[in-house]
């Protein structure tokens, strides 16, 4: 697994379940859940950042070398408190989780669903995405964070170190699974079955859809920056190439492929696509997107409950019927 | 200064088409006047030019020109001044008045004339004080023009000769402006100088604000009318500066809607979400490259013509590309929106790894024919030719497709399958065939979109990309299912881009933007034109 | 708000909403007592399904008052404050949640709290479960409890979803055809059921089937162009002649 899936993943596919989450059981396809992977991701690298203190090139104590390469002449307010470990893995998880309830509470209460729910969380990760470009932004520009040394006094880099990181993400992952298999199995998780199948009815039954939805949509998006805390110590960069909206459509594909309304899809589909991809990207590079975007067209045509479907069908042969997962073909009719 | 060099030249030609209407001097006071020229130091010679000027013989502008090339010599011998032409390492002369030849002389028996900047712009001025006479009133205005940039204060006596003489009105107001610049730079009484600052800041342009700005730190009356000119100028040019933000703003909304409209007809009328749109723009602009290319080196005579020859094909080949994707994946998921906008990512891929296999990753040029290169000016906007094209174009194109949808057979047919599928299955529409159709036309368009943007855009396989989200915000935005919305929608977000670009800068008024259509989706889900009803709530 | 609708569980005045200039409902007004059971009928486009949605929460009205218990400001209220409330409803095509068993579909519509902490947490009790297996065996379904409901023919669809409604133990049901597609058997056996419900709570039954109504016994109001035409008992309305022009004149 090591090298099929490179550990560094582990996170990301930890965020990838939670993705499911919201799509798989509550048919709200997010394609902007790499941003708050994202934001996870540069809520540790300010703290990692602010942890080199005299080590950097230009040896500031409390100024990160670009910005002393920007000329700048104090911290910004929103750098203060990263120094404390506390501080940061707190914002870890605030700043993905408000960012992610302010947009659902706005986008559920006003009813956007379906493909238009998806098309603004594209838009949500790319506004992010030119924002974190920018270099007065003080996020380090197109550059990003990097050139870290210690974590919690530990050197980065030390073997050691990268095991324990490594054990954790592992933990993080076992973690995510079991709170998504509680959620899934509570009434909690029955009700955004059921606002997946048949959203107005819910609501005729007197749940408070908008407010499932937002729970399940924060759920995910702080889980997904606690990924994104995770994963920047052991790449030991974050940039802004995170917020790629492409980025974010790509990890739903894993799901897709895993198969998905489902708990462990999400996971093979993350290690058989990354599988495909370094083994591609290695042997015949440029056949590598030829093959990821035959998957996306072959796995919607042909595999709609992905490869846990497909295993479902081999082993059973009393499967429910071949009925659609998706939540969202009731919109069909609006579009139209 | 070689820009006082091509002025001296272009005057010098405009004055040789008029030698019918010309005015004359004996030809033995035009050569005594020459002749001065080869005594002295720069400031004689300053003097010298200015003397010949004011001869006002039309052959000086020539005579001044060769002199600023550096190619009047004396000849030691008698202190007489000839135009000389190198021939091997000697020299040949010729008379400059008469034209007639007098030999090949040694190098060391001619010593060359020689010029410095000051010199240069003697010889600008005075080349424009001999322009303002011309007869022809275009020469006599962009002269005008000319010493009111150099303010050249030698100026004036002609300037003042020029103004009584004129009869056009509009080059009169040139000359009383150039006049009142030399006046400034003189050292006239401050009275003349106040109201000659009135006349300039009644040009009211640039070159005014320019020239002004240079006396507001002036002391008493004259520092304070520049100041207050600078501030009119200043203000008017603001509207200006607000109309040339407004063209931007229409001209980014162009490109907006050329690239939207396609989606506005695939995801707005059909409902089908086409990640894949962008690419077909991208297909249109690698289709008018293979047709540059073709014409480029099958027929270059046909290359002004090049974008009208790939309009069709650009709009074929995406069409047939649309029509593909359409039967070959979109038809097995119509009503699983969110399937058809996975499915149709992945055939992007596709298409943009295919399309870098064929052309290689980097940027392909796409040259601008003569017709759309270049810009003016409309006041103080500067418009480009290409954008006016494509403002047009962008235009030319909605308003076909209005009446394509609202005027043709299929179009009814097309409109009847968006409303009721089974209703016109039932009355004999083929709606597979409609599906395709309707699908390959907005592709089609979103090819021609691709010729558009290959005159302005990096022709790339990720072209499509950069453009997939902002299309997809203006059709939410304009109001699905509604191509006037979708009109709208583009001018307006193009517009708004380009007014908040001034104070919060490319990028960041892109994120407010974006931020701006987020919250605004929010509160009007459907849109701007949004239909209302039973059938769109159910 | 005004004497009419003291006492009375739901109260409709001069109600108007219109789509793109059409007017859907038109000055509709209706009265309903506590325990009382209305059937409404009328043609196509008469407005019968927008009234439903108007009452639930889907639509907001463009004028008139909509009171539920004679005090209650129903037009201010989201669908699902209203069926807390104790307003179910039942669609015209029959809704259930096809990925659940039908006792997950039952124990959802169970009367309990809706929040989604509350949800969260919850643990399913003795007394719920007791009531779920009244419910089931009310409907005739207890045999079919872990099938998903989506393996449930379309009668029995119908019967999961008027089990859904007496689960959220509602004061008033609104049924929107419930004997479309069923067979005569099951349409009569439906009819009794609804008798049945109408003792302890109020039922307002939207339905195109005469022989349905005729089985119910109640009291008709008959809607044509958004407003209602005829109000009184089925035999009465159907002499009416601005009813048989409506349903036969044309």
């Amino acid at each position: 697994m090591s090298f099929t899936c490179p550990p560094t993943n582990s996170p990301f596919a930890a965020s990838i379940s939670l993705v499911d989450l919201v799509w798989g059981y509550c048919g709200i396809l997010s394609l902007g859940h790499g941003a708050f992977f994202a934001l996870g991701g540069y809520a540790m690298g300010m703290y990692l950042m602010r942890q080199i203190g005299t080590r950097g090139v230009y040896a500031d104590p409390v100024l990160p070398d670009f910005m002393v390469f920007l000329n700048w002449k104090e911290l910004p307010w929103f750098w203060q408190g990263f120094d404390m470990a506390w501080y940061a893995f707190l914002m870890v998880v605030l700043v993905p989780g408000v960012i992610a309830f302010l947009f659902g509470w706005l986008s559920f209460r006003s009813r956007v669903t379906g493909v238009y729910l998806s098309i603004i969380t594209q838009a949500l990760t790319y506004a992010l995405l030119l924002a974190f470009f920018r270099n007065d932004m003080g996020f380090g520009g197109n550059n990003g964070l990097t050139d870290f040394k210690d974590i919690l006094g530990f050197p980065i880099q030390a073997p050691g170190t990268r095991a324990v990181l490594f054990a954790a993400s592992a933990l993080m992952l076992a973690l995510g699974f079991v709170v998504a298999s509680a959620v899934v199995r509570s009434k909690l998780g029955k009700v955004l079955v059921a606002i997946r199948d048949a959203e107005s009815r819910t609501g005729f039954i007197g749940y408070r859809v908008e407010h499932y939805k937002l729970f399940v949509w924060t759920l995910s998006a702080v889980m997904a920056g606690i990924a994104g805390a995770l994963y920047v110590p052991q790449v030991g960069i974050i940039n802004p190439s995170e917020f790629d909206p492409a980025a974010s459509i790509e990890a739903v594909i894993w799901v897709a492929v895993g198969g998905r309304g489902t708990l462990i899809g999400p996971l093979i589909g993350a290690v058989a696509v990354n599988f495909g991809k370094t083994w591609f990207t290695g042997v015949l590079p440029e056949v590598w997107l030829y093959a990821l975007g035959t998957l996306f067209v072959v796995v919607t045509l042909f595999l709609p409950r992905g490869i846990v479907g497909l295993w479902g069908r081999v082993v059973t042969r009393r499967a429910a019927p071949a009925k659609e997962v998706d939540g969202s073909g009731r919109q069909a009719g609006e579009a139209a | 200064m070689s820009f006082f060099r091509l002025f001296t030249i272009f005057f010098a030609l405009i004055a040789g088409f008029q030698p019918a209407l010309a005015s004359r001097v004996a030809d033995t006071d035009l050569s005594s006047r020459i002749a001065a020229l080869g005594v002295g130091g720069f400031d004689d010679l300053e003097k010298a030019i200015a003397n010949l000027a004011a001869s006002g013989d039309d052959r000086v502008p020539a005579i001044l020109d060769r002199l600023g090339n550096g190619e009047l010599t004396v000849r030691k011998a008698d202190g007489l001044v000839f135009f000389a032409d190198k021939v091997g390492t000697d020299f040949r002369l010729t008379d400059p008045v008469t034209g007639v030849d007098a030999g090949l002389a040694p190098k060391a028996t001619v010593e060359k004339v020689k010029v410095n900047n000051r010199i240069r712009r003697a010889i600008a001025s005075a080349v424009g004080a001999l322009t303002l006479m011309s007869p022809d009133p275009a020469v006599r205005r962009t002269a005008a023009e000319a010493v009111m940039k150099s303010a050249d204060v030698t100026a004036l006596p002609v300037l003042e000769r020029a103004i009584a003489a004129e009869t056009v009105a509009d080059v009169r107001a040139a000359m009383v402006a150039a006049r009142a610049t030399a006046l400034l730079a003189s050292d006239a009484p401050e009275a003349d100088k106040v109201t000659a600052i009135a006349a300039i800041a009644d040009i009211g342009s640039r070159d005014a604000l320019g020239f002004l700005s240079g006396y507001t730190s002036t002391d008493g009356a004259v520092g304070d009318a520049a100041r207050k000119a600078v501030a009119a100028i200043e203000s008017r040019l603001m509207l200006w500066d607000i109309g040339q933000n407004l063209w931007y703003g229409l001209s980014l909304g162009s490109v907006l809607l050329l690239a939207a409209i396609g989606l506005a007809i695939t995801f707005g009328v059909m409902g089908v979400i086409n990640m894949a749109h962008g690419e077909m723009v991208m297909l249109g602009a690698y289709a008018t490259f293979t047709v540059q290319e073709t014409i480029r080196t099958s027929w270059p005579q046909l290359f002004d013509y090049s974008l009208l020859i790939a309009l069709p094909v650009a709009f074929l080949t995406a069409a047939l590309a649309g029509i593909l994707i359409e039967r070959l994946v979109i038809r097995w998921l119509y009503g699983r929106p969110l399937e058809t906008l996975l499915a149709t990512w992945g055939v992007s891929l596709i298409l943009q790894q295919a399309v870098r296999s064929l052309y290689g990753a980097n940027n392909r040029e796409v040259g601008n024919p003569s017709w759309m290169s270049g810009s003016f000016a409309l006041g103080e906007i500067q418009i480009t030719w290409t954008r006016l094209w494509i403002i047009l174009f962008a235009l030319a194109v909605f308003l076909a497709l209005i009446a394509l949808l609202k005027r043709t057979r299929l179009g009814l047919e097309m409109r009847a399958v968006t409303q009721n599928r089974q209703m016109a299955a039932a009355v004999g529409i083929r709606t597979p065939l409609v599906d395709a159709l309707i699908f390959g036309l907005g592709s089609g368009v979103a090819g021609l979109a691709g010729v558009a943007l290959s005159q302005i855009d990096n022709v790339s396989p990720n072209l499509g990309r950069g453009y997939i989200i902002d299309s997809f915000m203006v059709v939410v935005f304009g109001g699905v299912g509604n191509l006037w919305g979708t009109l709208v929608g583009a001018l307006t977000l193009g517009v708004a881009n380009k007014m908040l670009e001034p104070y919060a800068g490319a990028v960041l008024g892109k994120i407010i933007l974006l931020l701006a259509i987020i919250l605004f989706i929010q509160k009007r889900p459907r849109g701007l034109f949004a239909l209302k009803g039973r059938a769109v709530e159910a | 708000m005004t004497d009419k609708a003291e006492g009375s569980l739901l109260y409709l005045d001069n109600v108007s909403v219109s789509f793109d200039g059409f007017r859907a409902i038109n000055r509709l007004s209706l009265v309903l007592e506590p325990g009382e059971m209305r059937a409404i009928i009328g043609p196509n486009g008469a407005g019968k399904t927008t009234m439903m949605d108007i009452i639930t929460g889907k639509t907001r009205p463009d004028a008139g008052d909509v009171l539920f218990d004679g005090s209650v400001d129903l037009t201010r209220l989201d669908e699902a404050a209203i069926a807390n409330l104790g307003i179910g409803r039942k669609f015209q095509k029959p809704t259930v949640f096809e990925s659940h068993s039908v006792e997950d579909n039952i124990a959802l519509a169970l009367k309990g709290r809706r929040g989604a902490f509350a949800a969260l947490f919850h643990r399913r009790s003795a007394i719920e479960q007791d009531r779920i297996d009244a419910l089931l065996a009310t409907i005739r379904l207890s045999d079919k409890r872990d099938l998903l409901a989506a393996r449930l023919s379309h009668g029995q669809k119908q019967w999961l979803e008027i089990g859904m409604l007496l689960a959220q133990e509602p004061r008033l049901l609104l049924i929107d055809e419930p004997a479309a597609g069923m067979t005569d058997a099951e349409t009569a056996e439906t009819a009794s059921l609804l008798k049945e419900i109408a003792k302890t709570q109020s039922v307002v039954v939207v339905e195109h089937d005469m022989t349905f109504v005729r089985a119910l016994g109640v009291k008709v109001t008959v809607l044509h162009e958004g407003s209602v035409l005829a109000e009184g008992s089925l035999d009465a309305v159907s002499a009416n002649p601005k009813v048989i022009e409506v349903y036969l004149g044309r």
